[in-house]
């Protein structure tokens, strides 16, 4: 476990680049880390995918998989595939302030 | 991350219910943490993406050494399914409802769902040339998504640098 600085200030992070405290994190740590994602800019539908993931971690305590974000955030495979390309499970999650989902599907 | 993008393909030669999900599963997972997946089915895995097929993939509990009384929620420990029973009609169609059952409860989706999603995320499927031709099917008669209809050999040129899987 170590820490990091984003957006000025200081996170847990794990082995993976993974915030390790979801209450460390806030909106302008997620700007930068979905920077550091390949995603210039987060959009409304960016925003709506991560409320949905804080929501869904606090209620389970693990960050949702993507057929729960699909259902759960009423987007479509493709749409989600299209915001988060190139790896979205872990991309959501980490820019979410999440670990890694749990679960296969 | 790499400038090579990582890819994994899958050979899908089996057409029974569960051996139908580890290459839909392992596929998604992929997919989610962006790797390129190609899918190419060959044989009795093309029952996968048969439009006439794909909801009806069975699941026979005939000299099926893992399946046991246990999964019908009877306590019998190791005790496995007698052959003997496995015979008698409605047997396959009762062990088949077992498991999707069992999926659905794990909100795991149906196989033609799965594969749609698998589509939508980027995979590519293939049929098999060589049982297609042999089996007499034609590019309509399989779900939407299924890219071509290719022989061994575009499959090999495809798949340059993939970690190739044999289910």
């Amino acid at each position: 476990m170590t820490t990091r600085e984003i957006a000025g200030k200081t996170v847990e992070v794990n082995e993976e680049g993974f915030m390790t405290d979801p209450s460390q994190w806030d909106k302008e740590i997620a700007v930068e880390l979905a920077k550091e994602e390949g995603i210039p800019e987060l959009t409304p539908a960016h925003w709506k995918i991560i409320e949905f993931c804080r929501q869904s971690a606090a209620k389970t305590g693990a960050a949702p998989t993507l057929r729960n974000i699909t259902i759960g955030a009423g987007v479509s495979t493709k749409e989600l595939f299209a915001l988060f390309p190139k790896g979205p499970a872990k991309k959501v999650a980490r820019i979410s302030g999440l670990g890694k989902p749990e679960g296969c599907v | 991350m790499t400038e090579e993008n990582r890819k994994i393909a899958f050979i899908c030669s089996k057409g029974t219910l569960d051996m139908a999900y580890p290459a839909l599963v392992m596929g998604w997972a992929a997919l989610g943490n962006g790797i390129d997946v190609t899918i190419f089915f060959t044989f009795w895995g093309l029952d996968i993406i048969n439009k006439a097929r794909v909801d009806h993939l069975e699941l026979a509990p005939v000299a099926n050494t893992s399946m046991k009384m246990s999964m019908m929620g009877v306590n019998t420990g190791n005790l496995g399914i007698p052959n003997i029973m496995g015979i008698l009609p409605g047997m396959t169609a009762f062990a088949t409802k077992l498991m999707k059952d069992k999926m659905a409860k794990l909100d795991v989706p149906p196989v033609r769902e799965y594969l749609q999603m698998l589509v939508d995320g980027g995979a590519k499927l293939y049929a098999c040339k060589m049982t297609v031709d042999m089996m007499g099917l034609k590019k309509d008669d399989f779900v939407d998504g299924v890219l071509d209809i290719v022989t061994a050999g575009d499959f090999i040129d495809m798949t340059e640098g993939a970690q190739i899987i044999f289910i």
